[in-house]
C-alpha cells in the first residue's frame, strides 16, 4: 500500500495558538496542568535569566562584578558604561552605520527575492525548471569560503560597505517562502486585471504585493535580522575601523574578554586600545545590540510562524 | 492565459514576446546569482594550483592534488574533522528531542496566554546572533566573575571553580547545550503545526476506550508528527558536515582549540593566520572537500527520505 505523501504545510490563516480542545468547559487549572505551567516556565526562564544577568552587569559597578556579586539585579547601580557607549564615538558611528547597512541590504534583498520569486509561480514561463534549478543549486553547492572572497576582492569591493550589502542580497530559502505564498493566491485573480488591461509588473504591484503582506513582513524580519546580526563577511571583508559593523567591533570586544582568561595567547587583532575600550563597555554593547530586535520581534511574531511552515514544503 | 489569446488575436504568441516583462524582472536576480554565486565557482580551480595572488588564476601553475595530499595529512585536518563530526552528533543527541518534547508540552497547555508568552521568549534565542550569545556564555560562565560558578560556590555545591570555557570536554558540552538552548523554542514550530494537523477525532477516540494523557501522546501524538520527525532528522544528519562558523568561532578559544576547532574555522586559519594572509590553494582545498562531501550527505539524506515517501527537500 502507498503511502499518502505528507506535506509539513497547513492553512497559512489557521492559528496554531488557538485552544485546541473545542467543548470542554472544565476549569483548566488541573493538577497536571499546573505542573506542566510549572515546567515550561522554568524552561522559558532559561530564555530570560541570561538577559537578566547581561542587564544587571551593566547596571553594575566594575568592582561588584569583579568581585563576582551580580547575579540578576544590579549591584552599585550606576549607568557609566552605558553613558560610556554613547560617549564612544567609535560605537555610536557603527551603531549608524549598522543601521544602514542593514536598512539598504534587506530593501535589496526584498526587491530581488519579490523579482525572482513572481515569475517563478507562473506555469506558462519558459524555462521555469532552468532558472529554479539555477537558484535550487546554490543552496547546496558553493564555490566556498575562499573563492567568493577572492570575487569580492576582483570586484574590488574589499573594505567598501557593498561588501557586506551585495554578496548575500538573495537568499534562496527566503525566495521559496515567497514563492510558495505567491503561489497560495488564486490565478483567477491575475486573469481578473489580465482582461482590465494590466501588465505583469502591474499585476506584481497592484495584486499580489498587497495580498503578500504578511510574508513580506516576514521575510523582511529575516533578512533584517540576519544583516544585523552577521559578522563573518564583515571579519572577511573589512578591515577599515570605520566601516566595520556593530557586530565585529562586538566580536573584537568579546575575544578580548576571552584572551584576559589567558592573557599569554591574545589573538591577533584584539588588543588594541580601541578594543579595550569596547571591552569594558561589553555588557552595554550587547544589550544594545540586542535592543533593536527586542523591540521589533513581537510585532512580527505572529506572522513568522506561517512563513516558516511554508518554508518547509520544497520549492 | 487563455484571455491573454483572445484579447491578442487568434494567432499563437511567441512565449518569449508575450512574457518579456517576466523576463525583465529575472534580470537583476539571475544577475546576481551569476556573479555572486556562480562565478565564485570558477575559483574553485585554485584548490588544484599553487595559488599565487599576483599571478592570480590564470597564472598560477597547477599542481593536481598536492594540495589536499598536503592538507589531510595534517593532524588539525583531522582534528578540525573529527570535530565537525563529533560536535554534530553531540547537538543532534542532545538536542533533536529537545523541541519535540517541548512541542507536545506546550500544545497540552491550556492557559492560552501564558502559552503565547512562553513561545514569544522560547523563540527568542534564534534571533541573537552568535557573538551576543557567545558575550553572553563568557559572562555568564566565566571561572572568576561568571554567575554560574559564584552562584554554585554561594549555595556551597563546589569548592574550586568548574572551568567551564579552558577544559575540553566541559567546553565541548558547554558548546552542545548552548546549541539546544538556542535552537529549542524555533524547532518546536514545525512540530506544533504538525500536531495541529493530527485529527482531533483520534484524540476523542483514545480518550473514549481510557486512554490517559500520556497513552494519548504515546499512542496518537507522537505517531502524528512520526512523518515531520523522520524527515527532519534526515536532513539533520545530511547536515553532519556543516557547522556554521559563527558559533565555534566565538565560543572558541586557543585553549580548547584542539577539542573546539571545526572546519569552517580551521578554513579561516588557513586563510588568514593570525589576521595576515596565509594560503589560500589549501584552504580552498579544505572548503571544497567539505562542500562535496556534504553535498553527497544532502543528496542521500534527500534520496532516503523519497525513498520513504516522504516530501524531500526536492
Amino acid at each position: 500500500m502507498k503511502r499518502e505523501k505528507k506535506v509539513l504545510v497547513y492553512d497559512v490563516n489557521h492559528n496554531p495558538f488557538k485552544e485546541v480542545v473545542p467543548g470542554d468547559h472544565r476549569s483548566i487549572w488541573t493538577p497536571g496542568q499546573v505542573i506542566l505551567v510549572i515546567v515550561v516556565l522554568l524552561i522559558s526562564l532559561t530564555c530570560l535569566l541570561p538577559f537578566i544577568n547581561i542587564i544587571a552587569l551593566s547596571l553594575s559597578s566594575k568592582s561588584a562584578i569583579l568581585r563576582s556579586e551580580v547575579t540578576f539585579w544590579p549591584v552599585e547601580f550606576t549607568t557609566a558604561t552605558y553613558e560610556m557607549l554613547f560617549n564612544n564615538k567609535d560605537m555610536v558611528n557603527s551603531l549608524f552605520y549598522t543601521i544602514e547597512v542593514t536598512v539598504i541590504y534587506t530593501v535589496f534583498a526584498m526587491i530581488l527575492t519579490i523579482l525572482m520569486a513572481y515569475p517563478l509561480t507562473k506555469k506558462r514561463l519558459k524555462g521555469r525548471t532552468f532558472f529554479s534549478f539555477l537558484a535550487l543549486f546554490t543552496m547546496y553547492f558553493s564555490g566556498g569560503t575562499i573563492p567568493i572572497y577572492l570575487n569580492i576582492k576582483e570586484l574590488g569591493l574589499l573594505n567598501t560597505m557593498w561588501a557586506l550589502i551585495l554578496p548575500g542580497m538573495l537568499s534562496t530559502y527566503n525566495m521559496i517562502i515567497m514563492k510558495s505564498f505567491f503561489a497560495t493566491i488564486p490565478e483567477s485573480l491575475e486573469e481578473a486585471a489580465t482582461i482590465d488591461g494590466a501588465n505583469d509588473f502591474q499585476i506584481l504591484i497592484r495584486v499580489y504585493l498587497p495580498l503578500s503582506l504578511a510574508s513580506i513582513a516576514t521575510l523582511t524580519l529575516f533578512y533584517a535580522v540576519g544583516k544585523w546580526n552577521s559578522f563573518q563577511d564583515a571579519l572577511y571583508y573589512i578591515n577599515d575601523r570605520n566601516l566595520q559593523p556593530l557586530q565585529l567591533k562586538l566580536y573584537y570586544a568579546i575575544k578580548g574578554a576571552q584572551n584576559a582568561i589567558d592573557p599569554s595567547e591574545a589573538a591577533a587583532g584584539s588588543t588594541t586600545a580601541a578594543n579595550d575600550a569596547a571591552e569594558s563597555i561589553k555588557y552595554a554593547t550587547i544589550i544594545f545590540a540586542t535592543l533593536p530586535i527586542l523591540v521589533v520581534y513581537p510585532f512580527v511574531q505572529r506572522y513568522f510562524v506561517s512563513g516558516v511552515t511554508i518554508g518547509a514544503v520544497k520549492g | 492565459m487563455s484571455t491573454r489569446a483572445i484579447k491578442s488575436a487568434p494567432k499563437k504568441q511567441n512565449p518569449f514576446l508575450r512574457d518579456w516583462r517576466l523576463y525583465l524582472m529575472l534580470v537583476l536576480p539571475i544577475a546576481f546569482y551569476i556573479i555572486f554565486c556562480y562565478k565564485p565557482m570558477t575559483g574553485i580551480v585554485i584548490a588544484f594550483q599553487n595559488y599565487n595572488m599576483k599571478k592570480g588564476m590564470t597564472g598560477s601553475e597547477w599542481v593536481g592534488l598536492a594540495n589536499f595530499e598536503f592538507v589531510m595529512s595534517q593532524k588539525s585536518f583531522s582534528t578540525a574533522l573529527g570535530n565537525t563530526l563529533l560536535l554534530n552528533v553531540m547537538g543532534l543527541v542532545a538536542g533533536f528531542p529537545v523541541p519535540i518534547i517541548l512541542a507536545i508540552l506546550l500544545n497540552e497547555i491550556r492557559a492560552t496566554g501564558f502559552k503565547r508568552v512562553s513561545q514569544t521568549i522560547l523563540y527568542l534565542p534564534h534571533f541573537l546572533s552568535w557573538i551576543i550569545i557567545g558575550g553572553m556564555v563568557l559572562a555568564i560562565f566565566s571561572p572568576t566573575t561568571g554567575v554560574v560558578n559564584s552562584l554554585l560556590m554561594k549555595w556551597g555545591w563546589i569548592d574550586s571553580n568548574i572551568p567551564f570555557l579552558t577544559d575540553g570536554w566541559n567546553w565541548r558540552i558547554l558548546y552542545t547545550l548552548v546549541g539546544v538552548w538556542q535552537s529549542m523554542g524555533w524547532g518546536t514550530i514545525l512540530y506544533l503545526s504538525a500536531i495541529t494537523g493530527i485529527n482531533m477525532e483520534l484524540f476523542e477516540a483514545a480518550k473514549i476506550d481510557g486512554a490517559n494523557k500520556l497513552q494519548q501522546i504515546w499512542h496518537v501524538t507522537l505517531p502524528g508528527i512520526r512523518g515531520t520527525i523522520v524527515i527532519l532528522l534526515i536532513l539533520n544528519i545530511g547536515q553532519m558536515m556543516n557547522i556554521s562558523f559563527d558559533k565555534p568561532q566565538v565560543l572558541g578559544n586557543p585553549k580548547i582549540q584542539e577539542f573546539g576547532d571545526v572546519l569552517s574555522t580551521y578554513v579561516y586559519r588557513v586563510a588568514f593566520p593570525n589576521g595576515s594572509v596565509g594560503n589560500f590553494a589549501r584552504s580552498t582545498a579544505i572548503g571544497l572537500f567539505q562542500s562535496v562531501v556534504g553535498l553527497i550527505l544532502i543528496t542521500s539524506a534527500n534520496f532516503v527520505t523519497n525513498r520513504l515517501g516522504e516530501e524531500g527537500i526536492w
